[in-house]
């Protein structure tokens, strides 16, 4: 009864693909962005932060637009770097993996900015009279401090791009085999007569992933808290 | 040797101090509120003047004419907080060697077994902060200070946060950290008692000024009700 066909599991692996690559790309830029935006101070940072929280608030498929005209292959970014890096977005699972990048980014950015602005300071300042320069202080006391904040934005990072759609299927389109994710699949299947039966297999698919990413992403959390709380 | 004069605005109130030090251990007393705090940090570089110089021995650290002002992290000054500030996601024997870790340099055994001795620290290496006690805590706090090997060490008050039993059990602790590490020491604290066992000279603030210099004599002027 519960059986998947080869095409659910091309689409349940290269969406595990896509929102692990996406979640380990956004990663450093994630860290790096809610660090100026928890810590610094300077002209425009309002702006900075409306523009991170942009994909929140745009229908997605505005976002998948915008992804096309400037990544797709005859786009003024997306020629430059085929042209000069080799990389490709449009129609690629690399591109899947970009547009899910960016929807997840505010989501990402939010958590461990929250995280960060929670530090304590005055640890950081001892820190500095042991002889710890800014960037040691950052990696020995500020990072690891807000450890269970940035697992719950990977985490989160990586929900929200398992789910993506709307900005996936207009900027790469819905191709099985190199862009057609878990979402794109279950669209596709509904859209045939009778399809719903097998898009049902891969909805429980879908249920199961998010469900076991939840807990490992709670017992991460739980393990980094335990941590820093002395056990 | 140790030069102070630093200016700054905190909000309503001016701190405008200066003073020097050339033994072994100098307090800062006064009333809470009265600019101790701020000055240490200041000396420390957690704070910078708006004004003024700071130079230990023959470096200058801050001096606005010129625009030096050495960062934190480069002055070597150790500074045991009022609560510890113990990294908590480390096991105390990595604060303890914090310092060290950061400089790269290979530890030296004999001074961290010296300084394990006399603070009596040696059977807390494994725990984490969050399991010691006040006055364990208190005492790591300090050893993590003296094993950078600081040109100067900053206590703020350092037994506030105790109960008297804690306080009597780190004082000799603290009067062995005078005698033995050779380090100079700058104590802050509101509490005489506490002053006249560790220190010998007292620097009196009050409302972010100097009001007296002198030996701990300074100290029985003072009404008990001020030192609550």
């Amino acid at each position: 009864m519960f059986e998947l066909s080869p095409q659910d599991w091309t689409a349940i692996a290269l969406s595990l693909r896509v929102a692990v690559v996406s979640t380990l790309i956004a990663l450093p830029f994630g860290i790096a962005i809610a660090t100026v935006l928890a810590r610094a101070s300077f002209w425009g940072k309002s702006a900075l932060d409306a523009l991170v929280h942009l994909p929140l608030v745009l229908p997605p498929v505005v976002t998948g637009y915008l992804l096309l005209v400037t990544f797709g292959r005859k786009a003024p970014v997306g020629a430059f770097l085929a042209d000069h890096f080799g990389i490709v977005f449009s129609f690629r699972w690399t591109g899947a993996a970009l547009a899910c990048g960016v929807m997840a980014f505010p989501l990402m950015v939010r958590a461990i900015r929250l995280s960060i602005e929670a530090v304590d300071r005055r640890l950081e300042h001892a820190a500095a009279t042991l002889g710890a320069n800014p960037a040691w202080t950052f990696a020995t006391v500020t990072l690891p401090l807000a450890l269970p904040g940035i697992i719950a934005g990977m985490m989160l990072a990586f929900a929200r791009a398992l789910g993506e759609f709307g900005a996936t299927i207009t900027f790469v389109s819905n191709i099985p085999g190199e862009t057609q994710t878990i979402s794109a699949a279950i669209y596709t299947l509904t859209q045939v007569p009778g399809g719903d039966a097998a898009a049902f297999n891969l909805v429980i698919v879908a249920i199961l992933i998010s469900f076991a990413a939840l807990l490992a992403s709670e017992w991460f959390a739980r393990r980094a808290a335990a941590r820093l709380h002395g056990s | 040797m140790l030069a102070v004069h630093v200016e700054r605005q905190l909000g309503e109130f001016a701190v405008n101090v200066s003073f020097t030090s050339d033994t072994a251990a100098t307090a800062l007393f006064g009333p809470s509120g009265a600019g101790k705090t701020s000055v240490i940090n200041m000396i420390a570089g957690l704070l910078k003047p708006e004004r003024g110089r700071i130079v230990l021995g023959d470096d200058v650290l801050f001096d606005s004419a010129t625009g030096i002002n050495v960062p934190a992290w480069r002055r070597r000054i150790g500074y045991v907080f009022q609560e510890g500030r113990l990294f908590p996601h480390f096991s105390v024997r990595r604060n303890l060697d914090y310092a060290r870790w950061i400089s790269g340099h290979t530890r030296n055994p004999n001074q961290f077994s010296h300084v394990i001795e006399m603070l009596d620290v040696g059977h807390l290496l494994d725990r984490r902060p969050g399991k010691l006690s006040g006055g364990e805590r208190q005492r790591v706090a300090v050893g993590r200070a003296l094993l950078m090997q600081p040109r100067l060490l900053l206590l703020d008050e350092p037994l506030a946060s105790l109960d008297a039993a804690r306080k009597r059990e780190i004082l000799p602790y603290l009067e062995r950290l005078r005698d033995d590490a050779r380090v100079p020491l700058i104590y802050v604290s509101h509490n005489a008692a506490e002053i006249r066992r560790v220190v010998s000279r007292v620097v009196r603030l009050e409302s972010g000024k100097v009001v007296e210099t002198g030996g701990i004599e300074l100290l029985d002027g003072v009404r008990a009700d001020m030192l609550a």
